[in-house]
């Protein structure tokens, strides 16, 4: 008995991982910046709502992820709801993708991926640089859009594994 | 062609209306309450100031205890680090002691000489200090700054100096009730008057979203000669917020002109909040 409850346990943790990871890493700005590389950054939350709203959406719901969006504003000091409508054009992107494809390839993801996070990453700077006058690093942003492409195949095997797992539990 | 052009908006138009089974609002309609909410916080009312407020407090704090494990194995790291530098960081601060304790009697000196003559041009600048603890530090790519534990339930207001030690690391430019939010001077938006000594020039001290600063609003020749020889940044006191003489940072010799402050702002656990009154 205390098995199975064990691992209804771990079922329901499982299958909200990803909204924990979600929240973790906008609350606690998961993206190794601490290690102070000059010149390295990327974000880690533009590929956790990528890979999860284009291959699973029913484990990250849009309204978590709007929260998330503005807690990250709070976080960075950004203007409020901005974070939340970049988090919400990926998922346009994603769901796009969803509507025109038929069988997923990875590369066809990573290349979509590519144009999801340059189209997000130029609506973010208008809107900071344009209508909020605040002093934007370009080149920061294409350092951060360059590294976040190149980390997400690995991120796309590590979720892909865990989302196999979550499946296989479901249907144990 | 048109076919094509259907399909195309058949699935634009699925992508922003249609609900997954599990989703419970569409795209369309959160992706307008995010854009109501950038128009919003743009207005200046008290009623939406209010509600960001508290927003900005709960997420404070939640961000404060989120970040606990990983502040705790960063503490640690720079522990062992201290620890495995010990007897190289003692033979360094004794040379160091040494040379401060020589320039200490002329630096007693200068500073009664220099309250002498406050007096006689009748300027008098005195401060209040609050002490606060640095909450959130996180070290975004874009923004530089830090949220403290102090408010508007602590007299904290806007455009006031965050110090670390004698340092001048940042100014306060949200306040909340019990935290506030403070830019710091490696930010790219942040520029503070500053006088370089020698030769004793005003310019601006601009933050760079790196660790350094950098001169701006100076002729181009004083800029080539920053480079010929080390040189003390403070505060110049021209704004009217800070008072003249903080020390910031220092430009090295064949350094490109970049600032290297004096406080590590990565390191910040404590901070003095000051206000300065000048007459």
């Amino acid at each position: 008995m205390s098995s199975l409850n064990k691992s209804n346990f771990f079922k329901f943790i499982n299958s909200y991982l990803p909204i924990i990871f979600l929240f973790f890493s906008v609350l606690n700005e998961f993206d190794l910046n601490y290690l102070k590389i000059d010149n390295f950054s990327f974000n880690f939350v533009f590929i956790l709502i990528f890979y999860w709203t284009l291959r699973s959406p029913d484990h990250l719901g849009y309204f978590s992820i709007f929260l998330a969006g503005i807690i990250n504003d709070v976080v960075i000091g950004t203007p409020i709801g901005i974070s939340s409508f970049c988090y919400l054009l990926i998922c346009v992107v994603t769901s796009y993708i969803r509507q025109i494809t038929l069988s997923p390839k990875f590369i066809n993801d990573w290349f979509s991926f590519l144009v999801a996070i340059f189209l997000v990453n130029s609506i973010q700077v208008l809107i900071l640089d344009l209508i909020f006058l605040v002093e934007i690093n370009y080149m920061r942003y294409l350092i951060n859009s360059g590294f976040t492409f190149i980390f997400y195949p690995l991120f796309y095997f590590l979720f892909n594994s865990f989302n196999d797992k979550i499946y296989l539990k479901k249907n144990d | 062609m048109a076919t094509g052009r259907d399909d195309f908006v058949i699935a634009i138009r699925s992508a922003f209306l249609k609900k997954k089974d599990k989703q419970k609002f569409s795209l369309i309609s959160l992706i307008f309450l995010s854009l109501l909410i950038i128009f919003l916080s743009n207005l200046n009312l008290k009623l939406i100031k209010d509600i960001r407020v508290g927003i900005n407090e709960v997420i404070y704090r939640s961000s404060y205890f989120v970040s606990i494990p990983e502040n705790k194995l960063e503490e640690f790291k720079i522990k062992l680090k201290e620890h495995l530098a010990l007897y190289k960081d003692y033979k360094n601060i004794k040379n160091e002691l040494d040379d401060l304790k020589q320039n200490n009697l002329s630096v007693d000196y200068l500073k009664l000489e220099n309250e002498k003559l406050r007096r006689l041009i009748n300027e008098n600048i005195s401060s209040n200090e609050i002490l606060a603890k640095v909450i959130i530090d996180k070290e975004s790519p874009f923004f530089k700054s830090i949220i403290i534990n102090k408010g508007s339930k602590d007299k904290v207001k806007l455009g006031m100096a965050i110090m670390d030690e004698n340092y001048l690391v940042g100014q306060i430019i949200e306040v909340n009730f019990t935290s506030s939010r403070a830019l710091l001077l490696t930010d790219l938006n942040s520029k503070i008057p500053v006088i370089v000594q020698p030769p004793n020039f005003q310019a601006v001290a601009s933050g760079t979203g790196k660790h350094y600063g950098i001169i701006e609003y100076t002729k181009d020749d004083i800029k080539e000669d920053l480079n010929k020889k080390d040189r003390i940044v403070y505060t110049s006191g021209q704004a009217g917020l800070f008072k003249p003489g903080i020390p910031i940072g220092q430009i090295l010799k064949n350094s490109n002109n970049q600032i290297k402050f004096f406080s590590d702002f990565s390191q910040l656990d404590y901070v003095k909040i000051v206000k300065f009154n000048m007459n």
